[in-house]
């Protein structure tokens, strides 16, 4: 399979240079896998509070300033969108990473298995949110 | 020409944490950037006292708050250095060890600095 | 009056060109005419060197799978009405190295194919006394759709990570290994193991599912993959536990 000798017949190999601009499936693909890039970003913003934290109220007070300040608002806001994509992208794909369920001698759709997916996505969130947003000042 | 070799892959590993921090972040991503990273430090729905210094460390200092502190890091950052490790690849940078230890160097690295940070801040 | 349209197809005569390039044909067509129809009014009106495989037009044999507007497609599935107006550009299937214009080098699709061990595999051999192995409609449903395969290497030309790694074992043999694991008159697992544990078995896989959505069977691929991703860890785990319990 490896030769050492040229091919008599002259087979041609097609570069994969650039294969993922040729397709949008691809380019959807390759910004599915870009947004792991903010889940790193925003887990080092956590970690970096942590540390700060650790050392003491005027470095945490510090970086909740960074927080505060525009630009972060805003990196935070494109964050949030590329968060929001991770989660429909990852239960998206979720009916191929699973095994099929079968629900009362049928299979379950893979759009259903996503719905399910979004909705508990959304119900977490809501969860979470209510949760904060009930704590007492 | 690659080396083809039938070796179990320790992929597994990589795979099982990437999957773990995957579904964490797809469940609690958004609502977490949102909260921390808008709202409440613009105080818009949620009052930026609720991340304050006092109740941050009273948060951190408790069992529950470092589990949660950790789970959030540790697994997005597993997570993350799996993808970009295999997304390297997909862009034409050869997935060797030097690529590797980069990418999973970084999120055991980020892990270490994180379980330093909890134990830190007291209990 | 006939409509014609424009088909340009990747030319490659590795006796006379350097490298592969595009030709431009006219040919006139009526709605019901397929892709494949199209090549073989080139081939026997316009341009009779232009080679390509075919042969069923039904989408059964999986001889006839070509790059169309840059999706891997069967020709004989693909209608020229869907492109009219537009120009209609074929090439030969992505990621196999091209023997001839439209015709191209299955065979590692072939020799991993035959590696997986492609049949059944039983516990306890029946003797023809015996009988039949018996199956129940559940248990025939477990793998059937991924028997549907036929070997159209559509998802091969999908799939950017065996592009990328030739070693890679790839969307539809994984499917077809699949569809012998869980098939209930077999016990080839084990035997089987070792492909699907290698980094060129399913860890090559980031699942990015266009295999499956190319499949004219709907054998989704994918999911045969995939889930054998959840397999390989199983096994990956037990075995250190094994190896932490029992062995050195």
């Amino acid at each position: 399979m490896k030769d050492m000798q040229p091919d008599a017949r002259r087979p041609y190999v097609r570069p994969m240079e650039g294969w993922w601009r040729k397709n949008p499936f691809f380019v959807r693909y390759m910004a599915r896998e870009l947004t792991a890039l903010v889940v790193a970003a925003y887990a080092f913003v956590l970690l970096i509070g942590l540390l700060c934290l650790a050392q003491g109220e005027a470095a945490y007070n510090g970086w909740l300033a960074v927080l505060r300040h525009p630009v972060s608002l805003s990196l935070h806001a494109v964050g949030l969108v590329a968060m929001a994509y991770h989660t429909w992208t990852w239960f998206e794909i979720m009916p191929k990473t699973m095994p099929p369920i079968v629900v009362h001698g049928k299979r379950v759709a893979g759009h259903v298995v996503t719905a399910v997916g979004v909705a508990a996505a959304i119900g977490v969130t809501l969860v979470l949110f209510l949760a904060v947003w009930g704590i007492k000042p | 020409m690659r080396k083809h070799s039938n070796a179990r892959s320790n992929a597994p590993i990589f795979w099982a944490l990437f999957g773990a921090g995957g579904m964490l972040s797809a469940l609690t991503g958004p609502v977490l950037v949102f909260m921390t990273g808008i709202a409440i430090p613009a105080g818009f729905l949620l009052s930026p006292d609720l991340m304050s210094y006092p109740r941050m460390l009273g948060f951190a200092q408790n069992f529950i708050g470092k589990l949660c502190i950790l789970a959030v890091v540790v697994l997005f950052l597993w997570h993350a250095a799996h993808r970009v490790f295999k997304s390297l690849h997909d862009v034409g940078i050869h997935p060797g060890p030097a690529s590797k230890l980069a990418c999973y160097g970084t999120a055991f690295a980020g892990s270490m600095l994180a379980v330093y940070g909890v134990v830190a801040v007291g209990f | 009056m006939d409509k014609v349209i424009q088909i340009e197809v990747l030319r490659y005569r590795p006796e006379q060109d350097e490298e592969p390039f595009f030709q431009a044909y006219a040919v006139p067509f009526t709605d019901d005419m397929s892709v494949l129809q199209g090549l073989q009014y080139i081939k026997d009106e316009l341009d009779s060197t232009l080679s390509y495989r075919w042969s069923c037009r039904m989408a059964i044999c999986g001889s006839c799978g070509m790059m169309i507007n840059g999706k891997p497609e069967l020709s004989c599935h693909t209608f020229l009405r869907d492109f009219y107006p537009h120009k209609l550009r074929v090439e030969p299937l992505n990621h196999f190295p091209i023997e001839r214009d439209l015709v191209v080098r299955p065979d590692d699709f072939i020799r991993k194919l035959e590696s997986i061990k492609p049949y059944i595999i039983a516990r306890d051999v029946r003797r023809l006394d015996q009988g039949e192995y018996l199956q129940t409609p559940a248990e025939r449903d477990r793998y059937e759709q991924y028997s549907s395969c036929i070997n159209c290497m559509l998802c091969y030309a999908a799939c950017p990570q065996y592009g990328l790694n030739s070693e890679f074992m790839g969307p539809g043999v994984l499917a077809l290994l699949h569809r012998y694991n869980m098939d209930s008159r077999d016990s080839g697992q084990a035997e089987r193991k070792e492909l699907v544990n290698a980094e060129e078995g399913v860890w090559n896989c980031t699942a990015v599912g266009y295999c499956s959505e190319v499949c004219p069977k709907g054998v989704d691929p994918a999911n045969a993959v995939n889930v054998n991703k959840i397999n390989s860890a199983k096994d990956f785990f037990f075995n250190l536990l094994r190896l932490a319990g029992g062995g050195k």
